[in-house]
């Protein structure tokens, strides 16, 4: 098994939530100090260079007009990283397709950034959460269809190595298409999907031999897709199958159990950060059936739970795993053991008000005392007919 | 407010879209689209113009009980099997009359095909661009609080106020959907088709455009704008409604929709 940090690159000093709408969308950017953004990008990007040194992989995510996230650009952080990292692999989760006005640039930023850190890119692609589609203008109803449609176009631009080739879709129209670079690794770089509740989407990842992610949920529901990927995997090998699953939660290592209980919290800020209803479910971004529960006010958006049942449940459904190296290493186990194995392990171990000295100190911790168990304990099998092995 | 008695529904196929029409009374044919929430249909003047017309009520691809294929993306495509379905029924001299959407779709009828629509009649519709790229002619719905969205529709806001817990799943899900194609079709360009206006000109039926006074999300000056660009528009304002007048105070809708009806189809 990997394990990957990641931080969301929060810019914390906000206003109180209390005292406004939302922080997600809507809120001024006039609370944004360009002094105080420019040390928080440098501490984040410092933290990835730590997790290289560490041994530890890098993931990335994008957000738009929030506080929550000052990484508007993953490309671009992904492209700092393949510069000043050396070893790590760097997991843009993931370019938002459906909210990009062209895959074919897409294409072009990954095979750059495969380019530069020499084939250490995993090319992540979201359909976007829903707040996403007031930034972006796009239509909250037809997002998994961009998404599709443009990660199709992004891979053709990738692998196809003859000259002009023409595209003519639903959402995207290209005459010639022929990139300069390709990526480094061939045919492509690894291609990353996440979903939370989507079957049939789930087999689509899966048909095509992509990694499947999920993020910060309950270990049932967890357990659930994780079983419709396996199910419809192309892999034949089940060690295959499983480097090609990952799970990311919030996670905070402490040398006691009173230091991590505090990092927890601290790291939970995240679940906590406020966005206003109607920018939680935009019309026609989940299905019928489950506007229809919250027209009846027994749904209110796809993480509610996860949001506001606190930290004990949250630990118990692997949501949060914090405590002593010992304790992370039995709740890793624990969950590894609910969900039916899986072999990307993604934590979000920084948010909010977490300093870079705490970060480093729970990430040290983590990378010392419980990665090499857990490299030992869920290591890849080397398969029978000698595909490739960890 | 009072409600109809809603009548039965047939599906009839028009291209691929299996499309809801409702009938009510005998008459003069009068086809009436429905506001993006199907809200109209329920009210209950609906009946008293079925007293004297046959109140042909189809419901658009991707609202009511009507299917929405994937190739309907527009309001072009919406028009254009809207006239399809005017065709096949045979309907002929039709009053067309449309609330909110169901006005915008009555428009986009007209400016391409009147040969079957005797004359024409909107509420409170969408489908412009009056200003300029900095202005916000049209509230965005989608971005604001569900309560201040309310108090922009509705004069007296309570008007607004639906009891959904109380609803069966079958009548749940249809509110759902009207939701969900109202964003497919109406998300970008918001709520206006940027060609319309330059289109207008070509509707050269009897036309009425009724207005709420205090419909917040499209304002009055909106609404006059909009009746400018049709030739020889009559602009009718109706004091203490909102985006849905018919429904707030339908005894003054129904002086001005008579009037009109009875004058123009005395001329026709």
């Amino acid at each position: 098994m990997y394990a990957w940090h990641f931080t969301e690159m929060p810019y914390p000093g906000h206003p109180d939530p209390d005292t406004v709408p939302s922080v997600r969308v809507s809120l001024p950017n006039k609370h944004f100090d360009p002094k105080v953004g420019a040390d928080l990008y440098n501490r984040y990007l410092d933290e990835h260079m730590v997790a290289d040194d560490l041994g530890l992989n890098c993931m990335l995510n994008e957000h738009h007009q929030t506080a929550t996230c000052l990484d508007v650009a993953a490309p671009l952080s992904a492209a700092i990283l393949a510069r000043q990292t050396s070893k790590a692999r760097i997991c843009v989760l993931g370019n938002p397709m459906s909210n990009r006005d062209d895959p074919v640039r897409v294409a072009e930023e990954m095979a750059m950034v495969d380019c530069i850190s020499r084939g250490r890119l995993d090319a992540g692609f979201v359909r976007g959460v829903p707040y996403e589609v007031f930034a972006a203008n796009t239509n909250p109803t037809q997002t998994l269809e961009r998404l599709w449609e443009g990660i199709d176009l992004c891979v053709k631009a990738w692998t196809h190595r003859d000259g002009c080739f023409n595209f003519e879709g639903k959402f995207w129209h290209k005459r010639s298409v022929n990139i300069w670079p390709t990526p480094y690794q061939q045919p492509h770089p690894p291609v990353w999907i996440t979903g939370s509740s989507d079957k049939e989407n789930i087999r689509k990842v899966a048909s095509r031999g992509f990694t499947f992610a999920m993020f910060l949920q309950p270990h049932e529901k967890v357990r659930e897709m994780f079983d419709a990927y396996r199910e419809a995997s192309i892999y034949d090998d089940p060690e295959e199958v499983r480097r090609h699953i990952a799970y990311m939660p919030l996670v905070a290592t402490g040398e006691n159990e009173d230091e991590a209980e505090r990092l927890a919290k601290k790291v939970s800020w995240y679940l906590g950060a406020k966005t206003a209803p109607q920018f939680r479910n935009p019309p026609g971004y989940v299905p019928v059936s489950f506007n229809v529960n919250a027209l009846k006010g027994t749904y209110s958006g796809r993480t509610d739970a996860v949001r506001t049942r606190g930290i004990d449940y949250l630990k118990e459904q692997g949501v949060l795993m914090y405590g002593t190296p010992d304790q992370l290493f039995e709740q890793v186990k624990t969950f590894y053991d609910h969900v039916g194995g899986f072999g990307q392990l993604l934590m979000m171990q920084q948010a909010g008000h977490m300093t870079h000295e705490e970060t480093v100190k729970s990430m040290t911790l983590f990378a010392k005392e419980v990665y090499p168990r857990i490299r030992e304990e869920f290591a890849f099998k080397p398969a029978k007919k000698g595909a490739a092995a960890e | 407010m009072a409600k109809a008695t809603t009548g039965n529904f047939e599906f009839l196929k028009v291209q691929d879209v299996d499309l809801e029409v409702e009938r009510r009374g005998a008459g003069a044919p009068l086809v009436l689209l429905d506001d993006e929430e199907g809200l109209t249909r329920e009210a209950a003047f609906v009946d008293d113009l079925a007293k004297s017309h046959e109140v042909i009520i189809p419901s658009a691809p991707g609202f009511g009980h009507s299917s929405r294929p994937d190739w309907i993306e527009t309001m072009d495509d919406i028009a254009y099997i809207m006239l399809d379905f005017l065709d096949q029924a045979g309907i002929e001299d039709a009053t067309v009359l449309g609330f909110s959407l169901g006005g915008w779709i009555a428009a986009e009828m007209a400016v391409k095909n009147v040969a079957r629509i005797g004359r024409l009649a909107l509420v409170d519709p969408y489908g412009i661009k009056v200003g300029g790229p900095w202005d916000r002619d049209i509230q965005d719905i989608w971005f604001l609080p569900k309560d201040e969205v309310q108090a922009l529709k509705y004069a007296d806001a309570s008007n607004g106020d639906i009891d959904y817990t109380e609803m069966p799943d079958e009548k749940l899900e249809v509110v759902a959907r009207n939701r969900e194609s109202f964003a497919r079709f109406c998300w970008r360009p918001y709520m206006h088709n940027p060609k319309l206006k330059r289109r207008l000109h070509r509707i050269t039926v009897p036309t009425l455009v009724i207005w709420g006074a205090d419909d917040g999300v499209v304002t009055t000056d909106y609404g006059k704008a909009f009746a400018d660009e049709i030739p020889g528009a009559r602009f009718e304002v109706i004091e203490g409604g909102g985006h849905f007048p018919h429904l707030e105070q339908p005894a003054a809708f129904m002086d001005v929709l008579g009037g009109f009806l009875a004058g123009s189809q005395k001329a026709a």
